[in-house]
């Protein structure tokens, strides 16, 4: 009584990646267990606290609530995705270092992807325009403030450079 | 501390990035849930729909033929071969096992595991197993459960009662006797809980070959693989927990004791790999994780003049349907009872009972933010019965700077502390006079709105003497943590902890302090960490303790290093250490720099040129240092009184929160809190704590509950219903900084892992008090959520334009016509 498998082709970072898939199979599932892209996380699986975000074509999703099927044909960006092309961090990962931004590390992935999806779209966001856009993303660490923090240095060090 | 505040450290204080960042930042972090293992299979779980029921049959073979099913475990099987989880308090006959036999007692208790090729698969069968109940009678409230006739969670127990005691310390009724005023009401903390992002998960295999169970688990809990080995009936060292998985957030719950049996049983018995993470309805439901359930009935005996001559507290505490150690989370705050106040005399009773809910554990403060709540409640509502400033009264009754070292009436010693300085510049901080002025401002548009203060101690140095103050069975006096450090052979450092980690930082901790003592750039030393069977001993960061505990061990290991080298050059100076200087790692003659052996010279000795060593001196380059708690080591004295922590931090909110009277919605409009945790080894690491627990604080005051149904059900089982703060309710907050060293410890620092967390709910409450004052209305349980509030509006507002009156026998407001 084995399931059906449908098979499906997405780019992940940037690499055109294929799989054949049950079509119960979450995005996330899919990204963790096939592609051993651990870096995206579970939280909830209800889609409120934000862990699995990642990018589809640019956008934030929850990869708790897709299907790794409905990801066919598209662009897929996770946290192992975002550092600079030398393997290096980018301007929002090392910004999270600077201003201790995390602590356990378990919602970062997703408040990566939240945060620079912001900062592509609106490279100089305020203060709330920030915590609207992590408002979907839970920590229970950091109280926020040093999150906040970090994608405003992420905003001047791009605007500065 | 201010950079213009000159210290004697190098790196201690100084604004250093945490080396565990950029694993995280890159995604590479190495959580249980990443962790896979060969041929590994998956748990799902079968949970009790009933709060109180009796297990009359269970029918397993459908979800046995199902495919990929490999093995169905029930009660019956898995509490023949194992033994019962340890119990805090002396009740040895409230045994718990993973999974329930014969009786269920609570809704989502655990009664059977599949153990399948995917988890979805183990889901599918778990769906088919057939279980018939014949439902008891159940109790889920204090009133029901300690009445007679009650319905008992543990019949064999006798009671419902864990635990009960009355503590007397100092002269209780001549203090109320002789006092001229006296207040007495009730304050309730709701349950919640620190519900970290990460569910709780475990990964365990067996290797017949070596015979022993290897663990990878999300963990934070003391003395972890002996209770695992016990339960299992394994020897300790048959067990080996692998210390290098992170931890995707605790705050004390992760705790997955009956988890870590289960799964350990089920690898052993089937000889495969086996995996269980928990999905959030079973962390919520079911997980054992919720929170202190608490209610404490106050009395405060004082003068005209603020003086504050004595203090009952009665503290009854729900720990749900088996005890673990949740009891001893009453015990904690008897180090602190009196909190920053100079309170003579205390009476402190109380009562730890059963109930067919979901298992308390330990969260952040181990009990230690429901009792500050409850006092400062108690100092807010004195200060208005006295009409006095309720800033001036904390004031009159702070003890004071010169009166430390402090003993109070419970028999602790607090080390060091400058109340009223911490308080002063949070007022400054804040601009008193202008939020004073905010407040009134908001008043006269229309809308509520109040300032809260609190001023509470963090008690740090994570000791666990409550266990022999509340279980006269229990002898256990230290509760020390250990650091190994190794120079190898090319010179480079390695710290050697034995404890895995939640995001407190500990491998930033280890690197800093060992480069501090060994003059050495923390960039460049490794702090890594021992599995269960390579350890020294450790009781895990519980109870604000690594700062003092482990980083008091790391400091120890790296002065017997460096002691070890300069005797080393003292040998081949054939002088005496005390001619030597020590400086970056390299050994030379006070007086004559050029006369030096470097640390690549010291290092080559040690490792490879016996014959250069003093004589006795071990070959290699290697320390250990096993450290106990400073003050620990006593034994209660006939009535109660010990030393429980040695270190006692301090912290100060004051926070501005507008509330809409039409629809009782709060919002924090400015929060500012003065800390004093002695000397800060890593101020962003401790600012990120406090800043953490705060927003805790924000949950537990206005958002979160685990909220039951009449017949025991939990009705917030989800993210939907539990609700976690998020950016929007989380305000931009503001960290005044203060340092009062601490004489006990090294650096003079003190514990910070539960900061924010233990003021902010009492402030919240506080401030939601006062802007609830002018209407007369007054609310002391938490959450205070929009409903609550609004309910309280509307108890003593009369039915006007813009309010409503709550329809009888609904939880919910009709729509606005």
């Amino acid at each position: 009584m084995s399931e059906t498998l449908y098979t499906m082709e997405v780019e992940v970072n940037g690499m055109r990646r294929t799989g054949a898939v049950p079509a119960r199979l979450s995005l996330v599932d899919w990204l963790r267990d096939e592609l051993r892209l651990t870096g995206t996380h579970i939280g909830c699986e209800h889609g409120i606290c934000g862990a699995c975000s990642v990018m589809l074509d640019g956008e934030p999703v929850r990869a708790c609530l897709m299907y790794a099927v409905q990801a066919n044909g598209h662009r897929v960006t996770t946290v192992e995705g975002l550092a600079r092309p030398d393997g290096s961090m980018s301007v929002l990962q090392d910004s999270f270092c600077e201003t201790h931004g995390l602590q356990c590390g378990y919602c970062t992935p997703g408040m990566l992807i939240a945060s620079q999806a912001l900062l592509d779209s609106n490279p100089n966001p305020t203060e709330a325009q920030i915590r609207d856009a992590i408002g979907g993303n839970l920590c229970r660490c950091t109280g926020y403030q040093q999150i906040v923090e970090a994608v405003q240095l992420a905003a001047a060090r791009t605007k500065s450079k | 501390m201010s950079a213009a505040e000159k210290t004697p450290y190098r790196y201690i204080g100084a604004k250093r990035r945490a080396k565990e960042h950029p694993r995280f930042v890159s995604g590479r972090g190495r959580f249980v849930a990443d962790i896979a293992l060969p041929g590994m299979k998956h748990v799902a779980l079968v949970a009790s729909p009933h709060a109180s029921a009796r297990i009359v049959a269970i029918r397993t073979d459908a979800a046995l033929a199902a495919h990929g099913v490999m093995y169905v475990l029930t009660g019956e099987e898995f509490c023949a071969n194992t033994d019962s989880l340890a119990v805090g308090v002396d009740a040895p006959k409230v045994t718990r096992f993973a999974l329930a036999k014969d009786v269920v007692r609570y809704a989502g208790e655990w009664v059977a595991a599949v153990v399948a090729d995917s988890r979805a698969l183990a889901e599918d069968a778990a769906e088919l197993i057939e279980i018939d109940y014949e439902p008891l009678p159940h109790v889920i409230d204090a009133e029901k459960a300690l009445a007679p006739g009650a319905p008992l969670v543990h019949p064999a127990h006798g009671s419902n009662v864990l635990y009960h005691r009355k503590f007397v310390w100092g002269p209780v009724e001549e203090a109320f006797a002789k006092a001229e005023h006296k207040i007495a009401f009730r304050a309730v903390w709701g349950r919640s809980a620190t519900v970290p992002i990460e569910t709780f998960g475990i990964a365990a295999q067996w290797d017949a070959g070596t015979g022993i169970l290897d663990i990878w688990a999300s963990i934070q809990m003391p003395k972890f693989p002996d209770q695992t080995a016990r339960a299992l009936r394994l020897p300790g060292n048959a067990v080996r927990v692998h210390f290098d998985v992170d931890v995707g957030g605790s705050y004390g719950v992760k705790r997955g004791i009956k988890h870590t049996v289960l799964v350990g049983y089920l690898a052993r018995r089937l000889g495969t790999p086996v995996r269980l993470i928990e999905d959030r309805l079973e962390n919520l439901r079911g997980g054992d994780m919720q929170g202190p359930d608490r209610f404490f009935d106050m009395q405060v005996a004082f003068d005209r003049d603020g003086t504050i001559r004595g203090m009952k507290i009665r503290a009854v505490d729900d720990v749900g349907a088996y005890a673990g150690r949740s009891p001893f989370q009453l015990g904690k705050p008897v180090t602190a009872i009196c909190g920053p106040y100079a309170i003579p005399a205390i009476e402190y009773e109380p009562t730890s009972f059963m109930t067919h809910k979901t298992p308390q554990e330990a969260v952040r403060g181990f009990g230690q933010a429901p009792t500050n709540f409850a006092i400062e409640r108690a100092i807010d509502r004195v200060a208005r019965h006295l009409g006095m400033d309720r800033i001036e009264l904390r004031r009159r009754n702070f003890i004071r700077k010169e009166q430390f070292p402090y003993t109070i009436p419970s028999g602790s010693t607090y080390d060091s502390g400058d109340y009223h300085a911490v308080l002063d510049k949070a007022l400054a901080a804040i601009d008193y006079p202008v939020l004073v002025r905010a407040r009134d401002e908001a008043r006269r548009t229309g809308k509520l709105a109040g300032i809260g203060v609190s001023t509470c101690l963090e008690p740090s140095g994570g000791n666990s003497a409550f266990e022999v103050l509340m279980n006269p069975k229990n002898e256990n006096t230290t509760w020390m943590d250990s650091c190994l450090v190794r120079v190898d052979l090319s010179g480079a450092v390695t710290g050697v902890i034995n404890n895995s980690s939640a995001g407190q930082g500990h491998e930033s901790l280890v690197s800093t302090v060992l480069g501090e003592i060994l003059e050495r750039d923390p960039d460049s030393i490794r702090v890594v960490r021992a599995d269960s069977l390579t350890a020294l001993p450790s009781n895990s960061p519980v109870g604000s303790r690594m700062a003092i505990m482990l980083g008091g061990a790391a400091a120890g290991a790296a002065r017997q290093i460096k002691d070890t080298l300069v005797a080393i050059a003292a040998h081949n100076f054939e002088c005496s250490p005390e001619d030597l200087e020590y400086r970056d790692g390299d050994v030379s003659l006070k007086g004559a720099p050029e006369k030096k052996l470097g640390w690549g010279q010291l290092v080559e000795i040690a490792h490879r040129r016996f014959h250069r060593l003093p004589p006795g001196l071990e070959p290699g380059l290697q320390a250990k240092f096993v450290w106990q708690v400073p003050t620990g080591g006593d034994l209660p004295t006939p009535e109660g009184r010990i030393q429980i922590y040695p270190c006692y931090a301090f912290e100060t909110h004051i926070v501005l929160v507008e509330i809409d009277p039409d629809t009782g919605k709060p919002a924090i409009r400015k929060y500012v809190c003065g800390h004093d945790c002695g000397v800060m080894i890593n101020p962003d690491i401790v600012h990120g704590m406090t800043y953490g627990g705060i927003a805790h604080g924000i949950g537990a005051a206005l958002y979160e509950k685990f909220s039951y149904t009449a017949d025991g059900q939990l009705a917030s089982g989800t993210f939907m219903d539990y609700l976690i703060p998020s950016a929007m309710e989380v305000p931009a907050m503001a960290i005044v900084d203060h340092c009062t060293p601490s004489p006990l410890t090294t650096f003079g620092q003190k514990g910070s892992g539960e900061a924010g967390y233990l003021g902010a709910p009492a402030a919240i409450a506080n401030a939601v008090n006062d802007a609830l004052a002018p209407l007369g209305a007054t609310i002391d349980t938490l959450p205070m959520s929009h409903m609550e509030i609004w309910k309280a509006i509307n108890a003593v507002v009369p039915a006007q334009a813009g309010t409503q009156r709550l329809p009888k026998n609904t939880g919910f407001p009709l729509p606005r016509e």
